[in-house]
């Protein structure tokens, strides 16, 4: 079934050339403009306001807080002195360092996992349905549930714990999960991952099923194995999937704070749970710092602001 | 109607409930005042639904307070099980939306000041609105005092000792009439608690959500340290006393074995354990074992409670701490007047509200815990709370005869607390999940991140 129109196929039947009646109101003015589609704006204003008073209204409040400072209910303009303080805290690096390895260790598992776990689900010939309900499953549980499974029975450092006990039946060390602080990463990737691939699978799946068949077979034919047919075929056929579902990741897992939260208690040992968006969890809501906390908050903004620019002017390239 | 008029009033309509639906977004409760000439306050943490009993003898309280008041009506709001849950709390405080008369622990009176919500109602509490104000300890006063102005009345105060599952302690084969008074005794009770097996933790403790670092500072209290130097300019912990609390916890942890498998607990997390019976000793107020049993489904008759031990003998210090009720800036006169006596009504008169003990001593809730010393010794409040707390006593008061026979000074938290406290985690949960941790390199690193942490002002 394919999702889109084939390739090659000609412009979508639009909407008729404009009456001569509409080119005359846009001559007659903004006006009778605005009066024409009016139905139009209206429906928009609902839209609008939410931006606005969700989205908007906030980013440019926190802005604005990130160069205030509140104290004794005075609030005076302070230039940069929040970003100061934000950048001499103690956990500062240690939160962009942890943001970062969690960052490219979802790349590394969750971006490739759900990519091949599609391809594989495409291939099959039976029981289709059923592995796609399967692999969808965990999206539907509330990430706070989800993680509390993770944290109780499969994290548990004991030799109770689910994975402690494959490991044990296994013959392998165990390992203490969440309290070492060199398994935290890879453990809230690993939940991480199980979590929220089933969302990226679907994508894959149907960028996969948009793939004519014709160039599988003339691969085939050229005698290309399975591995040459996904380098050659599968991956440049879904790349622009592949790049926004990249770029979607990258800002969705630099705002890690969910993970940390509960399979960490926060910080987790010895900081090594902490992230940028818990750090600003805690200048905001524990330390009495909401100004600091606009001001991470300001920063990590410019920063997911720079990884869109550079997604932008790489497929800008490519295409 | 045609689909152009159709979607014009459909698109009006929808403008139209968005309008709406931001408008009621806005909160404004300053009715204050009616034309009957009825006096209006809103007050929160009134118990939340699952608190049956609670809840229903809140709800009496401001029914016959109201009936002995008739001008005044009480508008309670419920803010969570939890009445002062730090980040809902920043929230309401940041967005302007904290009832009238608001609930905040005691270390909470700098934010109140900073949002600029806090209002001065020094003139106004006196014996007229509080007939108990002047048996009310002094110190619990300057608490909510600042620059010689009184913003909050303090309605609840704790300090911390040694709480122990008694079961567990007869099953290990010891005294539990004779707590451990000292760090290597509680470590000698906790191995041969721990040895009783099933995921039993001799000692547990907390090192994750702030909770560790705050722990870590009544455990350098019992030492006779403290968290910041006298000026309150430098950390002061990376010390010996420092480095001993860490100590006593690794050798607990990883010489004996005897705290668990299971680390980087928070509140919830050990009360959960000890509601559970897999904990022997911890350290707390006397109302955890409330939460405990109102909570985690625990069992009274279980816990006990002896004072916060010491390293060679009785304790140097205690942390302590408590709650009071903030007043809303921009109220009328008679409103602060009225949420004065609304809280000298249900917190600070013996027989009534919280010291209803007649009222509580059938329902599931402890009569005879050593709390929460409002009233100064020898006061008429506190004779006659004292009084009433014996006559009504439903748990065994004799469970917390060693932590009241044997008082240790109490010592409040510092200044920065929770920014401290989160430094200080790092330490606690280096000491209790690192086998091969340093002491004295976890101290330094904490020590550093307090000194900026100080340094920048945060």
């Amino acid at each position: 079934m394919a999702l889109t129109t084939a390739p090659g196929a000609t412009r979508r039947p639009g909407r008729p050339a404009p009456p001569p009646r509409q080119t005359a109101a846009r001559r007659a003015g903004l006006g009778r403009k605005v009066r024409d589609n009016l139905t139009g704006h209206t429906f928009l204003i609902g839209a609008v306001a939410c931006f606005a008073v969700f989205s908007w209204y906030p980013m440019v409040r926190g802005v604005v807080m990130s160069f205030q400072r509140t104290r004794r209910g005075e609030t005076t303009w302070v230039g940069w002195d929040n970003y100061a303080r934000i950048i001499a805290d103690p956990s500062f690096w240690t939160a962009w360092k942890n943001t970062f390895v969690f960052t490219g260790l979802a790349l590394v598992l969750g971006y490739a996992v759900p990519f091949f776990v599609a391809i594989l689900l495409n291939e099959l010939r039976h029981a289709k349905g059923y592995l796609r309900v399967l692999v969808y499953l965990p999206v539907m549980l509330p990430p706070a549930s989800a993680l509390f499974l993770f944290k109780f029975y499969a994290y548990d450092p004991s030799e109770a714990g689910l994975f402690n006990a494959v490991l044990t039946a296994l013959g392998l060390p165990t390992s203490e999960w969440m309290q070492s602080p060199t398994m935290t990463m890879p453990a809230m990737v690993l939940a991480s991952t199980w979590m929220n691939m089933g969302g990226a699978v679907l994508i894959y799946l149907a960028a996969l099923q948009n793939i004519p068949g014709e160039l599988y077979e003339a691969a085939e034919i050229d005698g290309a194995g399975v591995w040459r047919r996904i380098v050659h075929v599968t991956i440049p056929q879904t790349r622009l999937i592949l790049a926004l579902l990249a770029m979607l990741q990258i800002v969705a897992t630099m705002q890690l704070f969910i993970e940390p939260l509960i399979l960490a208690n926060g910080a987790g040992t010895e900081d090594s749970a902490t992230s940028v968006a818990y750090l600003i969890y805690q200048h905001g809501f524990f330390q009495n710092d909401l100004n600091g906390a606009a001001a991470l908050g300001v920063i990590m903004l410019v920063v997911l602001a720079g990884f869109s620019a550079v997604y932008v002017r790489l497929t800008a390239r490519q295409d | 109607m045609s689909v152009p008029q159709y979607r014009k009033v459909a698109a009006a309509a929808l403008a139209a409930g968005l309008g709406l639906s931001l408008a009621a977004c806005s909160t404004k409760s300053d009715d204050s005042a009616d034309a009957g000439g009825k006096v209006t306050i809103t007050v929160d943490c009134q118990p939340v639904g699952a608190q049956k009993e609670l809840l229903k003898n809140w709800n009496d309280d401001v029914a016959e307070f109201q009936r002995q008041n008739p001008t005044i009506v009480v508008k309670s709001v419920s803010v969570g099980e939890q009445c002062n849950n730090p980040p809902d709390f920043t929230a309401r405080l940041a967005g302007g939306t904290v009832t009238d008369v608001f609930y905040g622990y005691m270390t909470d009176l700098q934010q109140v000041l900073d949002s600029g919500q806090a209002m001065d109602i020094t003139g106004y509490a006196t014996t007229d609105t509080i007939p108990t104000w002047d048996s009310v300890d002094p110190a619990l006063k300057e608490v909510f005092t600042d620059g010689g102005k009184l913003y909050g009345i303090p309605v609840k105060n704790y300090s911390m000792g040694l709480i122990y599952n008694k079961a567990l302690f007869q099953r290990a084969g010891l005294d539990a009439a004779n707590p451990p008074r000292t760090w290597p005794e509680v470590r000698a009770a906790a191995k041969k608690i721990s040895a009783l097996g099933g995921g039993v933790a001799g000692y547990s403790e907390y090192s994750a959500g702030n909770t560790g670092g705050w722990h870590f500072t009544s455990l350098l209290y019992s030492q006779g340290g403290q968290v910041l130097s006298a000026d309150g300019k430098k950390a002061d912990f990376n010390n010996p006393t420092g480095k001993q609390v860490l100590q006593n916890l690794k050798d607990m942890r990883y010489g004996d074995n005897s705290m668990g498998s299971r680390q980087l607990l928070q509140w919830g997390d050990l009360l959960t354990n000890a509601g559970a019976g897999k904990v022997g000793m911890f350290i707390g107020a006397p109302d955890a074992t409330q939460a405990i049993v109102s909570q985690f489904q625990g069992k009274y008759q279980d816990w006990a409670m002896g004072p916060l031990p010491g390293q060679d003998g009785p304790a140097k210090a205690t942390l302590g701490g408590g709650e009071g009720y903030f007043f809303k800036k921009g109220l009328s006169p008679e409103q602060v007047k009225a949420g004065l006596k609304w809280i000298a009504y249900q917190k600070l008169t013996p027989g009534k509200g919280q010291f209803d003990y007649v009222r509580a001593k059938p329902q599931n809730y402890p009569v005879g815990l050593p709390q929460p010393l409002l009233f100064t010794g020898g006061s008429d409040a506190q004779k006659q709370e004292l009084e009433l707390r014996k006559a009504n006593a439903n748990v065994d008061t004799t469970n917390f005869t060693a932590f009241e026979a044997n008082p240790v000074p109490i010592k409040g938290e510092p200044r920065n607390a929770q920014a401290i406290y989160a430094v200080l985690d790092a330490a606690m949960s280096g000491v209790l999940t690192n086998p091969n941790a340093n002491i004295d390199a976890l101290l330094k690193t904490a020590e550093d991140k307090v000194n900026q942490l100080l340094a920048a002002g945060s």
